[in-house]
């Protein structure tokens, strides 16, 4: 199956190259916030058009691991290549390195972060008209695309109070595609969520599964990852645990560790 | 009222009123404009991580707070010159009024940039904006929501505080006041006068206030 959207991803389009390394490695990443030691040395290995799924208990540094993918942190040590983009951590990577690292990615907010200032188009199209610099008429029509895409198309004009937390978030997932990166972040997109809108949020992701977008999600979403992950990887205090297929590590962990964490996310009681 | 009071009154609103247009007005328009300005570099000059620049403009607030705005006229106008530095009367105030502006809304700035949540600045990087476009597209305008209410405050009271520039001479709507009353003596209808015609310019930006708040909250939920 991964093999068959492995396929797909070199021609739909998504930014990615004919490079046949996988889009993501990820050797040795540590990081560490004065005494705390949050990442000790994560490998990460993300095949082109495939989805990986995150899960973990709070604090085991998901959320560490994706932002030290978009550079909003600097880990120490470790080396981390999005596609032709390669950057060794020790080495004290330049700032414009480290935002050609992060360019490669679009990073979707557990609390959305959209700017309050602007409307649902705005937000879309602030990246790519002011970062990117690309001509407006065209910027406009491919974001115009992307709301509807997220099935936001009568929204445009709306600020972002005036939208449902679920709709928000689908905005916040068009800001990310119009940027046209190669790789996609969320961070737990659907955890602040009420629970009627969920639904509306992962539908529009498995969509980009299927069209070949390839993914990194932190999400406690088990049956998502179960319909739709390629990958597992159970991280608890900093290490990788257990790491698979979601089959495997999702329905007979080998650790006991996993075990315990996916009976609480489960049966919470 | 006697028709004498009453003849004063009449003939003095002229040159009252043209001591506002003429003084008050443009000196508190041209100070703020210009405060504003130096206001901004101050507070991102705060905001710093370069521990030299940051000091500066701490010092630079401290000192404005710290004096009296009187003084820091006749600093300006009656000692610089003893430095062979000479300046008119109302460039002097403006200068004056510009530093002490410039001093309080520093603050207010600074506090309305700190108040935008961090996720915004994280949001702007990850759409690839780099320090002065995330300042500029997503910080400063949602921080110009916080600071306009206090910032019209330190507007109305650089109004009220442009009257201390009668002290160096400039003509402006008190030291019309004080021209017209001296000879007279009618320093009370004068100097109500003069009051009145304050309160009215407070009370129109004040309600330009109201507006303009209104204006910048069209995209807040309440
Ligand atoms: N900027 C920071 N400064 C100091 N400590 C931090 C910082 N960011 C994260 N941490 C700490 O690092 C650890 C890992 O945090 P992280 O947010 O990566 O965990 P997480 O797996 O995403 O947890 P959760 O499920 O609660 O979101 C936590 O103990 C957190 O308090
Ligand atoms: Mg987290």
């Amino acid at each position: 199956m991964s093999g068959a959207r492995e396929e797909d991803a070199v021609t739909d389009g998504t930014g990615t190259t004919g490079d046949a390394r996988p889009l993501v490695e990820v050797r040795g990443l540590t990081k560490s916030f004065g005494d705390l030691h949050v990442l000790r040395g994560i490998d990460l290995t993300v095949a082109r058009g495939s989805v990986t799924v995150l899960i973990g208990p709070s604090g085991s540094g998901k959320t560490t691991l994706l932002r030290c993918l978009n550079s909003l942190e600097v880990p120490e040590s470790g080396a981390v290549r999005v596609d032709d983009v390669e950057v060794d951590m020790a080495a004290r990577p330049s700032p414009a390195l480290l935002r050609r690292l992060r360019a490669t990615s679009g990073m979707v907010f557990q609390s959305h972060q959209l700017f309050p200032h602007r409307t649902a188009l705005q937000n879309v199209t602030e990246g790519p008209l002011y970062a990117q610099r690309r001509p407006r008429a065209q910027v406009e029509a491919e974001a115009t695309a992307l709301l509807a895409k997220v099935g936001l198309a009568d929204k445009a004009g709306a600020y972002p109070h005036e939208l449902s937390g679920g709709q928000q978030q689908r905005v916040g997932i068009a800001r990310a595609l119009a940027l046209r990166p190669r790789l996609l972040l969320f961070d737990e997109p659907t955890s602040a969520l009420d629970p009627e809108t969920v639904g509306e949020v992962l539908t529009v992701m498995r969509d980009l599964a299927a069209e070949g977008w390839t993914m990194v999600v932190v999400t406690h979403e088990i049956r998502f990852a179960q319909q739709v992950a390629d990958h597992v990887m159970f991280l608890d205090g900093g290490v990788v645990v257990e790491e698979g297929r979601p089959g495997d590590v999702l329905v007979e962990p080998r650790e006991e560790r996993t075990r315990r964490f996916l009976q609480r996310i489960l049966d919470p009681l | 009222m006697t028709s004498d009071t009453w003849d004063l009154v009449l003939s003095s609103i002229g040159p009252l009123l043209s001591g506002a247009v003429r003084g008050t007005i443009p000196l508190t328009l041209i100070s703020f404009a210009v405060g504003l300005v130096l206001a901004l570099l101050v507070a991102l000059a705060r905001l710093s991580r370069r521990r030299v620049v940051s000091g500066l403009a701490r010092a630079y607030v401290s000192v404005i707070r710290g004096t009296p705005l009187l003084v820091q006229l006749f600093i300006i106008f009656y000692a610089l010159p003893s430095l062979g530095i000479v300046i008119d009367p109302f460039p002097s105030a403006v200068v004056a009024f510009s530093l002490n502006v410039g001093g309080y809304a520093a603050e207010i700035i600074r506090a309305a940039i700190l108040s935008v949540p961090k996720g915004q600045w994280e949001a702007a990087a990850t759409i690839g904006l780099d320090h002065t476009l995330t300042l500029r597209r997503v910080v400063l305008p949602q921080a110009v929501r916080v600071a306009v209410p206090p910032l019209s405050n330190t507007f109305i009271s650089l109004v009220k505080d442009t009257s201390l520039a009668s002290t160096i001479m400039v003509t402006e709507l008190l030291r019309k006041a004080q021209e017209i009353a001296a000879p007279t003596y009618e320093f009370m209808t004068l100097y109500s006068l003069a009051a009145v015609i304050y309160w009215l310019i407070c009370l129109v930006l004040s309600s330009a206030q109201a507006r303009l708040e209104r204006r910048l909250d069209r995209f807040v939920a309440r």
